[in-house]
């Protein structure tokens, strides 16, 4: 019972599609795309950085986490600014959105455990999925995805060998 | 001491109290018998002794209070400054250390070191002092009048410990003088009103007398007078204070007050938050230049280029600000140096060179560990026993250089020994061993000497206290690489090896070359780059899969920063090569195009980055694009090793 009385503001977006959410207290800025810089080398998940307010953030794409596939910027493209807690330092991460939707309260009895089978994603990088009207409202773990860099395997670039 | 926390304030005094005591022993220990080295560490020690009295550092003013004691004997010359006398008194100031810093100290440590030091003195006071210490002075009569700030009792200051000091000195009549003291209306009670005169008889000399105000002297008025055979009725009210200021203070005091007038203290924090400031108004003026360039507004453009050159000397004072010079940190060395002497029986002369040399204080900071281990190296294992320097004809005093000197954006640091050298058998049989080189494959020095940067490679037989762990060298080497230096060795069998550190002068902001590699713009820091030359045509088709290039009569490996990096598109028709080093090693980077120098605002990357080692940071651009540095250390490292393959591929 107490769980279900438990409730999130969040803020939603859609990546591919699906609804996502993210905890409103984490959330810092909503931007409109900037210019990024890929890092070579580095994993897909945080393939870029953005300068935001003369700060270099980290770019995360919430998309390969979860194996959708990468659309077109359009107009709708945002980046969602959150700050957290990257082993023991807060740090400003910027999230890809397709099209952010609104602030709103996810009610205990909305959301349930995500199911050990039969989900198409990775059980352990989802926190919670809600039902609303007919959609699914995805609350990702965002400390599980950050800590294996979005299920990539340790994807540095090594230098080209020649034969 | 107004305002802060005292006990903070107190551990700061104390900590450069204790630093010049230190320095006066060390130097004291090279030249005996030297009085104002001798004078300067009893005031040294005379100031702690009162300060943490003053704020309730009671053990420590008792334990100093010894130390002091000892002391004196030196200074009157009742006994000798020996090296055991040193040593005790370098050992206890440790344990002051201790104190003033709050620290667990346990009694029986300090009666253990009270009782070598008492030995100490006992031992160096056997042989008769020389007749210089003429017997028993004989008694002068003082008259001493002083007046204290009415604040004084406020800050700490207690007038009965002075009178109690001046009280040991000699016979005392103390007579307290109220005419100060307001009517009872118009009395603050923590004020103080009195002031006192003092007649003393006694045989110490009147800078004794001085000493007891010590740490009052600034602030207070103090006169001291030989008591005249008339006896003349002293008229305190008419004393004029400033006379008696001119008189008093010691040059010690005003040497030190004039010095204190001169500079700040500020919180590394502080300043680390300026330099954030100010790089980013050298992000923001480069913005503003290029909107300017882009105008044909004149008066824009005549201010842009007002700002840039403001900017720019924000930019040079700030870095000014930030170095200090690395003499501090070679102070520390010198006692490091003492200890292990003792430790391992050496004789050990320390020579140190360019200690003005100035360095950014973060860079300071993060050197102290691996140089402490590197001396630790030389002294353990670089020099030999004294009798093995005798049977080779060496001098038995072996000798450790610290030098440091500036070149160009770097200063560089060397470490040098006069001893064994570096065993090369004995390093190829470990890398054997540990399997890090084919038996009896074919190595140049450079790269024999390399395995001692390896992680857990020691070649010392017997496992010291000191050193010979194995875990070090390869720290060592991380620590520099980090800060963006490079570290290098030479050595020559029994004559000793010597060991480079080369370092960036700052950590903060750096003068980059801005090139871009597909669509994205990186910067190369300008301190490495050698040249740039066009990659021709013929080079370039010759070069595929060889990827050397011949650079007047040099081989020089390239790597393809399109192909590190991915880019996936075809390169530029005319693309261009710039050639970096660090040190002897050099590399060519090919880059589509050079955009020109850029100054380069160092950010970190986060903690999603760290283990893409090809670029040490990024920067923001004039335009709000973000450009990635390059890892010097790291590519060319790459560069060698694939040079190496191809070497051995034939």
């Amino acid at each position: 019972m107490s769980q279900s009385m438990q409730s999130w503001q969040v803020l939603t977006f859609d990546l591919d599609g699906e609804t996502f959410a993210l905890e409103a207290g984490l959330v810092r800025e909503v931007l409109d795309i900037a210019p990024e810089t890929a890092v070579p080398g580095a994993a897909p998940f945080v393939g870029a950085v953005i300068n935001f307010r003369g700060r270099i953030i980290p770019l995360a794409d919430l998309r390969l986490a979860f194996g959708l596939s990468r659309g077109e910027t359009t107009l709708n493209s945002r980046i969602v600014v959150i700050e957290y807690d990257l082993g023991g330092e807060p740090t400003l991460i910027g999230v890809r959105a397709d099209k952010v939707h609104e602030v709103t309260v996810i009610e205990g009895a909305e959301a349930e455990e995500p199911p050990r089978v039969g989900l198409r994603w990775r059980s352990d990088f989802v926190r919670r999925l809600a039902r609303r009207g007919g959609d699914l409202i995805v609350l990702p773990d965002l400390e599980q995805i950050f800590t294996t860099r979005g299920g990539a395997s340790g994807a540095v670039v090594p230098l080209p060998q020649t034969a | 001491m107004i305002g802060g926390d005292p006990t903070a304030t107190f551990r700061l005094e104390a900590q450069d109290l204790l630093v010049q005591i230190e320095e006066g022993l060390l130097d004291l220990s090279r030249r005996p018998g030297d009085r104002s080295l001798i004078d300067a560490v009893f005031r040294g020690l005379h100031t702690l002794k009162g300060s943490g009295a003053m704020f309730g550092f009671d053990a420590l003013a008792a334990f100093t209070h010894h130390c002091e004691s000892a002391f004196d004997k030196v200074r009157k010359g009742q006994a000798e400054a020996s090296a055991d006398l040193i040593a005790a008194v370098l050992a206890a100031q440790d344990h002051m250390r201790a104190l003033a810093e709050g620290r667990e100290a346990s009694d029986a440590v300090g009666q253990a070191l009270l009782e070598r030091l008492h030995q100490a003195v006992e031992g160096g006071g056997g042989e008769p002092a020389e007749p210089a210490a003429p017997a028993a002075p004989a008694k002068s009569a003082w008259i001493v009048r002083f007046r204290l700030p009415p604040s004084a009792l406020v800050n700490g200051a207690r007038p009965l410990a002075l009178l109690d000091e001046l009280r040991e000195l000699g016979e005392c009549t103390v007579t307290a003088l109220t005419d100060g003291v307001p009517p009872l209306a118009d009395l603050v009670p923590t004020e103080c009103h009195l002031a006192w005169e003092v007649r003393l008889k006694t045989e110490q000399p009147r800078s004794a007398i001085e000493d007891v105000f010590i740490f009052l002297i600034d602030d207070m008025t103090l006169s001291i007078e030989p008591e005249l055979q008339a006896d003349a009725q002293p008229q305190l009210a008419a004393e004029p204070a400033v006379e008696a200021k001119a008189e008093a203070p010691p040059p010690l005091a005003e040497a030190k007050a004039a010095r204190v007038a001169e500079t700040v203290r500020v919180p590394a924090e502080r300043l680390d938050e300026l330099m954030d400031r100010v790089g980013e108004l050298v992000i923001a003026q480069s913005r503003l230049k290029q909107i300017a360039t882009a105008s044909t507004e004149l008066n824009l453009r005549a201010v842009s280029e007002e700002i840039e050159r403001l900017a720019a000397e924000l930019r040079d004072t700030m870095l000014v600000v930030r170095m200090v010079p690395i003499s501090q940190m070679f102070g520390r060395f010198r006692r490091l140096i003492h200890d292990l002497g003792r430790e391992t029986g050496k004789a050990i002369e320390f020579v140190t060179e360019g200690e003005s040399t100035e360095l950014d204080k973060t860079v300071i900071e993060r050197l102290a560990d691996p140089l402490v281990h590197l001396i630790r190296n030389a002294a353990d294992h670089g020099l030999e026993a004294p009798e093995d320097r005798v049977a080779a004809g060496k001098p038995e005093t072996g000798r450790i250089t610290l030098a440091a000197r500036q070149a160009g954006g770097d200063v560089i640091i060397t470490i040098s020994d006069d001893g064994r050298g570096v065993n090369r058998a004995r390093v190829r049989a470990k890398a054997e061993e540990a399997g890090l080189v084919a038996p009896g494959a074919t190595l140049t020095d450079a790269d024999l000497l390399q395995f001692i940067f390896h992680p857990g490679f020691s070649t010392a037989k017997a496992i010291t206290s000191l050193s010979g762990r194995g875990v070090g060298m390869d720290v060592v080497k991380r620590t520099i690489e980090s800060l963006r230096g490079s570290i290098e060795m030479t050595s020559e069998a029994d004559r000793g090896s010597q060991i480079a550190l080369r370092i960036p002068l700052t950590l903060a902001i750096i003068d980059g070359l801005l090139v871009r590699v597909a669509g994205d713009r990186y910067v190369i820091p300008l301190a490495a780059v050698e040249e740039c030359v066009e990659l021709s045509v013929e080079q370039d088709l010759r070069s595929t899969g060889r990827s050397l290039l011949t650079l007047r009569d040099r081989l020089v490996p390239f790597i393809r920063l399109r192909e590190l990096f991915n880019t996936g598109t075809p390169p530029d028709p005319h693309q261009k090569v710039v050639v970096v080093s660090t040190g002897a090693e050099r590399v060519g980077l090919v880059v589509d195009q050079i955009l020109g120098d850029h100054q380069t605002v160092i950010k970190s990357l986060s903690a999603f980055h760290a283990d893409v080692e090809t670029f040490s940071g990024a920067t923001i651009l004039g335009d709000g694009g973000v450009a990635l540095i390059l890892d010097m250390a790291h590519l060319v490292a790459a560069g060698q090793h694939r040079d190496a393959q191809m070497r051995a591929a034939g």
